[in-house]
């Protein structure tokens, strides 16, 4: 059914850390490779090696340039999968109920047997988080790594995300956020997690952690400069002398003129 | 949004069709007989016709008795209901009128009530998307309920009802497209709020995911120049609108300029209903630096 569970009793989701990503690209590819093998509809490419490629993706990471008032711009890379919405607009759409919201972990699927894949899901997503596959004709989108996160045939480990699993900067957490005392809910309060487009209504479940403000500028990076104070002053003695009779010759340039 | 033909037809033909239905419903004009067979031929047509044509963008069609599970929630569900609903009654209403030469009144205005109840569903489907700002508005109901009654008039022959609605819904059109052109800025959604990094300075799209396109921005972001827009609305507004009324008060040889009324209208609305998806801005092209808001 595509009524909403009331509440769930987790919330299970991702806390991504803007200050730690580094745009790597590593979360896209291993995402795509553990949901092309597993559950579901393989994610199809199009002329993945000619001139115009393209393909299902269900994670992708954007990246974002700031300018503040002052002080130099800041590169910010922007990893984007579903959110697992606690008021998916997604899933009340749906007229299949092939897309359902778990009431005991909030994950949002698609029953890809049910879809139709009429697209609508994927217009009622602010996010861009579902894709329709173009070869399957179905909706793909984050399981959340459902296939990984309670199968005990892989090492306790590896029971987490595969982009979580995978991202070499450690910028994805996997946790409940519904458990106030969790990693991930404590790394939000500390850090100042926020939700994306809250204007739409959609309450998302997985958190983002604003990037640090830089303290490493451009001016306090330069700890060499001390070491690198010109060394030749003004001349005294005999090479002042020296120095002041060339610069007169015909010809001779003064560094002034040089700079 | 990317204006694809399947549903460009699919609102305009339903639209009319279910128009046309809802005043034969109501005994407008009261046909019995081959006259009767001939106009529901047309409704029906038109309908089905844009259902079926609605199909087509689907990944599989062959589910499609599935969207009729989810009523509670779905729009689309809903309307599927209707439809096969306003369908069935109607169908029940124009074999009495056609074949036994009556007509169950209680029978015309319930389908009537549905033929009007499936249009309110279908534009409910795209008034009902906060991702779309341009859509998300009472005035998208009355916009496609507007022209789907003034359609429907024309098509039924009702002609100062059709001049009437015909007026009416050309300032709803008008209407629409005024407010629909400053919506995505009033909706408070920006490149600021999708990434919440607004607050340390101005910020803009640098890379995007891929060098090549995608589902999304196939699917969503389709940017109409603005001169390309002001001419098409005009040719929708002249055609869809003005020159039909003109052409329904002259006086002279109704029949013929009854059908070129009919032909102008549809070219009209044809380019409104491109226009109503090529403008319609979703919210998702922000992230891809797509959108000036
Ligand atoms: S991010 Fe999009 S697809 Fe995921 S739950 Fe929210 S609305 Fe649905
Ligand atoms: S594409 Fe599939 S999952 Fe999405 S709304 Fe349509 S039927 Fe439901
Ligand atoms: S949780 Fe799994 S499906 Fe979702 S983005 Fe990460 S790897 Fe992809």
């Amino acid at each position: 059914m595509t009524d909403l569970p009331a509440s769930t009793d987790r919330k299970l989701g991702l806390v991504i850390d803007l200050d730690t990503c580094v745009g790597c690209h590593a979360c896209v590819i291993s995402c795509k490779g553990w949901n092309t093998e597993n559950y579901g509809a393989p994610l199809s490419d199009a002329d993945a090696y000619g001139g115009d490629p393209s393909g299902t993706f269900l994670n992708r990471v954007h990246s974002y340039e700031i300018t503040p008032e002052e002080g130099p711009a800041q590169l910010v890379h922007f990893p984007k999968s579903c959110l697992h919405c606690e008021d998916a607009p997604c899933v009340t759409v749906c007229p299949t109920g092939a897309s359902y919201k778990r009431s005991e972990d909030g994950i949002v699927l698609v029953n890809e047997d049910a879809c139709i894949g009429c697209g609508l899901c994927a217009w009622a997503c602010p996010y861009g988080a579902r894709e329709l596959d173009a070869l399957e004709g179905v909706m793909k989108k984050c399981t959340l790594c459902v296939d990984r996160i309670y199968n005990n045939t892989l090492p306790e480990i590896d029971r987490v995300p595969s982009c979580v699993r995978t991202c070499p900067a450690g910028a994805r957490h996997f946790g409940d956020l519904g458990d106030p005392d969790s990693d991930v809910s404590q790394l939000v309060a500390a850090r100042g997690g926020m939700d994306l487009m809250p204007e739409q209504g959609t309450k998302p479940v997985n958190k983002y952690l604003p990037p640090r403000p830089k303290q490493d500028r451009a001016e306090d990076l330069d700890s060499l400069a001390p070491y690198l104070a010109p060394v030749a002053e003004d001349q005294s003695g005999f090479l002042g002398w020296l120095d002041k009779a060339l610069d007169r010759l015909p010809g001779a340039r003064s560094d002034e003129e040089m700079s | 949004m990317h204006p694809a033909p399947s549903v460009i037809i699919f609102t305009t033909f339903s639209g009319l069709g279910f128009g046309l239905l809802l005043f034969l419903g109501l005994g407008l004009p009261p046909v019995t007989g081959w006259v009767a067979f001939f106009l529901y031929a047309i409704a029906y047509a038109c309908a089905v016709g844009g259902l079926l044509a609605s199909t087509f963008h689907l990944g599989h069609p062959e589910r499609a008795l599935k969207a009729f599970t989810q009523w509670r929630t779905s729009w689309l569900s809903r309307e599927a209901w209707l439809s096969v609903a306003a369908l069935l009654v109607m169908g029940i209403y124009a074999f009495a009128a056609v074949f036994l030469d009556t007509r169950l009144t209680p029978v015309g205005i319930l389908g009537a009530a549905l033929s009007l109840a499936t249009v309110s569903s279908t534009s409910m489907i795209y008034a009902q998307l906060k991702t779309v700002p341009r859509w998300h508005h009472w005035l998208t109901p009355a916009h496609m309920l507007g022209l789907s009654l003034a359609g429907g008039a024309l098509l039924a022959g009702q002609m100062t009802v059709a001049a009437a609605l015909l007026a009416v819904a050309a300032a709803v059109q008008v209407a629409h497209w005024q407010v629909g052109d400053s919506a995505l800025a009033r909706s408070g959604t920006n490149l600021a709020s999708a990434t919440g990094l607004g607050a340390p300075g101005r910020v803009r799209a640098f890379e995007p995911p891929h060098t090549g396109t995608n589902y999304l921005l196939r699917e969503f972001v389709h940017v109409v120049g603005r001169r390309h827009s002001r001419k098409l609305r005009l040719i929708a507004l002249t055609f869809g609108y003005g020159l039909p009324v003109v052409l329904l008060v002259i006086p002279a040889a109704p029949h013929l300029l009854g059908a070129l009324a009919i032909l102008s209208h549809l070219a009209g609305i044809l380019a409104s209903r491109w226009l109503f998806f090529a403008e319609a801005e979703h919210v998702v092209g922000l992230y891809y630096g797509k959108r000036a808001a």
